[in-house]
C-alpha cells in the first residue's frame, strides 16, 4: 500500500514538473539600468539578475553565471512587466449572450495564441493580460490570466495556468439592453440585475446544499441517496460563494456599484474588483472599505449614457481614499501604452511616480490574485520585465524590450516587418481595416441590433 | 523624483473665499478678455524660436507685443516665472460639439441622411454649451475642426474657437467641403461585403463623383456667366469648390486609394487637403510630390494590416513629414479631443521630433487653412490663443495653468475637476449616516 502512495507521488511530480516545464522559462542578467520596483524604490545604475524565469537578484555590480546573456541597459529603465486587468485580446470570441448568467462559460476554450494582438501588447512592455468574456451577461464567463508567451500555437502556453479563476459579471446598459431589449427578458432595468444576481446566488445555496445532503446520506449504511442532477452554471455560482472564483464586474454607476457591494455582503462574497467604474469616485469609500477595489480607464467618458458623469480624476480619487486601483485597456489599441495612461494620474490628480506605475503592475496582479508571483521586481517573482528608452510615465517613453519568464519576446532592435504566425490559406489580398473596433466588450451580439453602428456605438 | 504640482492646490485656493455665500454657492468664473501681460516666461513662439526671460502682452483679442521688454502699461499682470507659454494646440479633425453622448442618437448631429449633402453645415450643429468643450480647452487645445461624416459629401466642416455662446462667435475663419473618398477598404470587422462587391461599390462612388464635380462645374461656369439656376443646394455647395472659395477635405486612407486620389484631383483645379491618410507612409513620396497638405490622426491608433509593423500609426505622421509632406494632426475624437498634446507627443517620439509635431499642432494646419497670418504661433498681430504650462504640455505631469483663446482668459474648469473637488473628500463620508 506505502510503496503503491510512493509510486503514485513520483508519478505525480513528474507529471507536475513536466506539466511546469512546458513554458519555457529564461535567464538574463540586465546590466545597469535605472530600475523601478514600483513596491520598493527605485535604484540607479542597477542590474537585475533571472534565472530560470525567476528573479533571483537585484543589485549593483552581479555578474552573469555562465551561459546567462546579458543586457546592457545603461541609460534605460527597467521596471515590471505591465499587467492588464481587463482585455480581450487572443480570444476567438467574446460574449455567450444567450441567458442572464453563463457562469459556465470559459474563456480559456477559445484562446487564440496567433492574435498579433499578443505581440502588439508585448510591444507596449504589456506581460500578462485578463481575457475577459463580454459585458452582455449580468454573470458572463469564466475569464483567463494569460502570460504574452508569443510565439507558441498551444493555447495553454499563454494561459497562466498558476493564477486563481475570475468570472465577469456586468451590470447597467449592457445586460439590460442586451436581454431586456434584445430578448424581451429579465433585466431591463437595474432593479432586474439585482434580482438575477439573488436569485441565482439564493439557487445556488439550494443547489449546494441538496449536494451536501446528499453526501452526508450517501456515507450512511446502506443509502440508497440519489445524487442531484449536476449543474455547472450553479456549481459555479457555488465556487465564487465559497471563495474560489474572484468576481470581476463591469460596471459604471455608483447605484449599480453600490448595490453588488450589498448584494456581496449579504452572501457573503469578498473577491470583489469592479471593472471599468467610472462613477467609482462617488463611492470609493464604500469601495474602498468592502472589495478588491476598481480598475478603471484613464480618461474614457461620454460614449454612453452612463459614463457621461464621469472624471477623469477618478483614479486618483479612489487611490486617494483607499481602494486598491488598476488602470486597464479593454482595447487592443489602448493595451499597447498602457504606461502612458497610468501617466495621466499625474495630469489628473498629481500621483506620485510608484503610485502611478502600481496602477498597470502590483494593483492589477493584486485584483487577479497574482500579487504574490507578478507585478513587482522583487527576488522570487516572476521574470516579467520591461526595458523602456525614456521613463515610462514620459510621453516620449519607447518600449525596448519584454521579457516573460526570463524569455526575450519583444526587442525593438529584432522588430521586423511581418510579425504574424499565421496567415489564411484563402487569404488572397490582405485586408485592410481602417477603422478596426478595439472594443470588444459587447462583440458577438450583433444579432440582437439593428445594425452594426448602432452596436459598435454602445461597444464598450 | 516626487513631481510637485500647485495647479490644483492654487485652484483651490481661489475658489475657498466663494463658497461662504449662501443660496448660491460659489461665483461663476467666466471666461473674461481684457489687456494681460503674462510675464517672465519661456517663450515657444513655434515660427521666432525660443525666448526665454519674455513676456507676451495680450490687448483686444489679439497678441500685442512679445519680448523681454514689454510693459505692463495698465494690463493685468500674471506671473509665468518657470513656466512655458505655447501657441494655442489646434486639432484638424474632430467631432467635438457635434456629439455629446456618441451612443445617444439623440446627441449626435455629425451625420445627416444621404449620400450627397455637402451643404450640411456642422457649425449649425456645434452645440457651444457641449460639457466636452470645458473638458477640451483645458489640456491647451484652443481650436479646433468640427467636422461631418459619413456618405460621399457628408457636408462642409469648419473651425472654431473653443470659447463663445454662438457658433459664429466660435468660428474661426475657415471651412471645407469634406469627401469620403471611395474606399478599396474595409470599413471595420463588421464589414463583411465581398472583395468584388468591395470593388464594385468604390467604382460606383467615383463614377458618382466624377458627375458630381462635373454638375458642380457647369453650376459655376452658369451662374459666373450670371445665369438664373434652380434652387440646387448641394451642388451650388460644391460649387464652392470649383470656384476655390472652399477646399475639398478628401477622407482617404488606404495606400492605393490615396494614389487614386492623387490622380483624381491632379487635372482638377481645386484647393485640396487631405485627411486621414493612415497608410500614407506607403505611398509618402507621391503625396510630396502632388504638394497635398495632409491632416493626419490619430497617431495613438492601431496598425491597418495585422501585417504591418505595430508602430505603424505612430511613425505615419514622422515619415510624411520626412518625405516633405506638410502634416497637421488630428484625434478623431469628440469627449477626449484633449488627448491631442499625447498624440503629437507619440508621433514625437517616432520619428517626427518635437519641433515638427509641434508645427503640427499649430502653424501647420493655420497655414493649411489659409490663417498662417492669424493663428499658429506666438507673434504680435495674431489671435492671442495660447497656453501657459508648467512644462512641457505634451507631457501628462505637466499641467496647463492658464488658458487663453481669442484673448479671453478661460476658467479652467469643468465637469471632470469639479467632480474632483466634490468627491475627493466625500460628505458625508463612509462612516456618516
Amino acid at each position: 500500500m506505502k510503496k503503491i502512495n510512493i509510486l503514485l507521488a513520483l508519478c505525480l511530480s513528474l507529471c507536475l514538473s513536466f506539466s511546469w516545464a512546458q513554458s519555457p522559462k529564461g535567464s538574463v542578467l540586465i546590466k545597469n539600468g535605472t530600475v523601478l520596483t514600483v513596491t520598493n524604490g527605485t535604484y540607479e545604475n542597477t542590474d537585475v539578475l533571472i534565472q530560470d524565469g525567476v528573479i533571483k537578484k537585484i543589485g549593483k555590480d552581479l555578474n552573469a553565471p555562465s551561459g546567462v546573456t546579458t543586457v546592457d541597459a545603461t541609460g534605460k529603465y527597467v521596471m515590471p512587466g505591465i499587467i492588464d486587468a481587463h482585455s480581450h485580446v487572443a480570444l476567438d470570441v467574446v460574449n455567450e449572450a444567450t441567458a442572464p448568467i453563463v457562469a459556465e462559460v470559459r474563456m480559456k476554450d477559445v484562446v487564440n495564441p496567433y492574435e498579433i494582438g499578443i505581440y502588439r501588447a508585448l510591444a507596449g512592455g504589456v506581460t500578462i493580460s485578463h481575457a475577459m468574456h463580454g459585458s452582455a451577461n449580468v454573470v458572463g464567463g469564466q475569464n483567463a490570466t494569460l502570460k504574452h508567451r508569443w510565439g507558441s500555437s498551444n493555447p495553454e502556453d499563454i494561459i497562466m495556468q498558476d493564477a486563481p479563476r475570475t468570472i465577469k459579471f456586468a451590470l447597467g446598459e449592457n445586460p439590460t439592453r442586451v436581454h431586456g431589449r434584445g430578448n424581451g427578458i429579465q433585466p431591463r432595468s437595474r432593479m432586474g440585475v439585482e434580482a438575477i444576481l439573488r436569485n441565482g446566488f439564493s439557487e445556488a445555496l439550494q443547489y449546494k446544499k441538496a449536494w451536501e445532503d446528499f453526501n452526508k446520506a450517501k456515507s450512511q449504511k446502506g443509502s440508497n441517496a440519489v445524487a442531484p442532477e449536476y449543474n455547472e452554471r450553479l456549481q459555479t455560482l457555488v465556487d465564487i460563494l465559497d471563495g474560489k472564483i474572484i468576481i470581476h464586474c463591469h460596471s459604471y454607476r455608483a447605484d449599480e456599484i453600490y448595490m453588488l457591494i450589498n448584494v456581496a455582503k449579504d452572501f457573503g462574497i469578498k473577491k470583489l474588483v469592479f471593472q471599468h467604474t467610472n462613477e467609482g469616485f462617488k463611492v470609493a469609500p464604500e469601495i474602498a472599505e468592502y472589495t478588491m477595489g476598481a480598475s478603471v480607464f484613464a480618461d474614457w467618458w461620454a460614449y454612453k449614457f452612463e459614463v457621461y458623469y464621469s472624471t477623469a480624476f477618478n483614479a486618483a480619487i479612489l487611490q486617494k481614499n483607499g481602494a486598491l486601483t488598476s488602470i486597464n485597456s479593454d482595447s487592443a489599441e489602448l493595451i499597447r501604452h498602457l504606461y502612458h495612461e497610468a501617466a495621466k494620474t499625474q495630469r489628473y490628480g498629481n500621483l506620485t511616480d510608484d503610485e502611478a506605475l502600481a496602477m498597470i503592475t502590483i494593483n492589477p496582479a493584486r485584483q487577479l490574485g497574482i500579487g504574490d508571483k507578478v507585478g513587482s521586481l522583487e527576488e522570487g517573482k516572476h521574470g516579467d520585465v520591461a526595458i523602456f528608452e525614456g521613463h515610462p510615465l514620459s510621453s516620449y517613453a519607447i518600449p525596448q524590450m519584454t521579457f516573460v519568464d526570463g524569455v526575450k519576446y519583444f526587442d525593438i532592435k529584432e522588430d521586423q516587418d511581418d510579425q504574424r504566425q499565421q496567415v489564411s490559406p484563402t487569404e488572397t489580398v490582405e485586408p485592410i481595416l481602417l477603422t478596426e473596433h478595439n472594443h470588444r466588450c459587447m462583440q458577438d451580439t450583433e444579432h440582437l441590433f439593428e445594425t452594426a453602428s448602432a452596436l459598435f456605438q454602445m461597444n464598450q | 523624483m516626487k513631481r510637485i504640482n500647485k495647479t490644483f492646490l492654487t485652484f483651490l485656493i481661489a475658489l475657498l473665499p466663494m463658497m461662504a455665500m449662501a443660496q448660491i454657492d460659489g461665483e461663476f468664473i467666466k471666461p473674461r478678455s481684457g489687456k494681460f501681460l503674462l510675464q517672465n516666461a519661456t517663450v515657444h513662439t513655434i515660427t521666432k524660436g525660443v525666448l526665454s526671460g519674455a513676456s507676451v502682452l495680450i490687448e483686444n483679442g489679439k497678441i500685442v507685443q512679445v519680448g523681454s521688454n514689454v510693459s505692463a502699461d495698465g494690463a493685468e499682470v500674471i506671473d509665468c516665472s518657470g513656466m512655458v507659454i505655447y501657441p494655442g494646440m489646434i486639432d484638424s479633425g474632430t467631432t467635438l460639439g457635434l456629439a455629446e453622448v456618441s451612443s445617444v442618437a439623440e446627441t449626435v448631429d455629425y451625420q445627416e441622411i444621404g449620400n450627397v449633402t455637402p451643404n450640411m453645415q456642422a457649425l449649425t450643429a456645434v452645440n457651444p454649451n457641449s460639457e466636452a468643450i470645458p473638458v477640451t480647452r483645458v489640456s491647451g487645445v484652443t481650436t479646433v475642426i468640427a467636422k461631418p461624416s459619413g456618405g460621399l459629401f457628408p457636408g462642409t466642416a469648419a473651425l472654431i474657437n473653443l470659447v463663445g455662446y454662438t457658433p459664429d462667435q466660435m468660428y474661426a475663419g475657415f471651412k471645407a467641403v469634406a469627401m469620403n473618398f471611395p474606399s478599396s477598404a474595409r470599413r471595420g470587422r463588421y464589414d463583411r461585403r465581398s472583395d468584388a462587391d468591395i470593388k464594385k461599390d468604390s467604382e460606383k462612388a467615383l463614377k458618382d463623383a466624377n458627375e458630381l464635380m462635373e454638375k458642380a462645374k457647369q453650376y459655376h461656369d452658369l451662374s459666373s456667366n450670371g445665369a438664373e439656376l434652380e434652387y440646387y443646394p448641394e451642388i451650388e455647395q460644391l460649387a464652392k469648390v470649383i470656384s476655390k472659395e472652399l477646399p475639398l477635405m478628401i477622407e482617404v486612407n488606404a495606400a492605393t486609394d490615396i494614389q487614386n486620389a492623387i490622380k483624381w484631383v491632379k487635372d482638377m483645379d481645386i484647393r485640396v487637403i487631405f485627411s486621414g491618410v493612415k497608410e500614407g507612409w506607403r505611398v509618402a513620396d507621391e503625396i510630396a510630390e502632388a504638394g497635398i497638405p495632409v491632416i493626419t490622426g490619430p497617431v495613438q491608433d492601431l496598425p491597418s494590416r495585422q501585417s504591418d509593423r505595430y508602430d505603424a500609426a505612430y511613425t505615419n505622421a514622422g515619415k510624411l513629414a520626412k518625405a516633405g509632406v506638410k502634416v497637421a494632426l488630428r484625434t478623431n475624437e469628440t469627449e477626449n479631443v484633449r488627448n491631442l498634446p499625447f498624440h503629437a507627443a507619440f508621433a514625437a517620439a517616432y520619428g517626427m521630433g518635437k519641433e515638427e509635431a509641434w508645427k503640427a499642432v499649430t502653424i501647420n494646419p493655420a497655414e493649411i487653412f489659409g490663417l498662417g497670418d492669424q493663428l499658429g504661433s506666438i507673434e504680435a498681430g495674431k489671435v492671442a490663443n495660447l497656453i501657459v504650462a508648467t512644462e512641457d504640455p505634451f507631457e501628462t505631469r505637466s499641467q496647463i495653468m492658464h488658458v487663453f483663446i481669442n484673448g479671453y482668459r478661460i476658467p479652467l474648469s469643468n465637469r471632470h475637476i469639479r467632480l474632483y473637488q466634490e468627491f475627493l473628500e466625500r460628505s458625508p463620508d463612509l462612516n456618516a449616516n
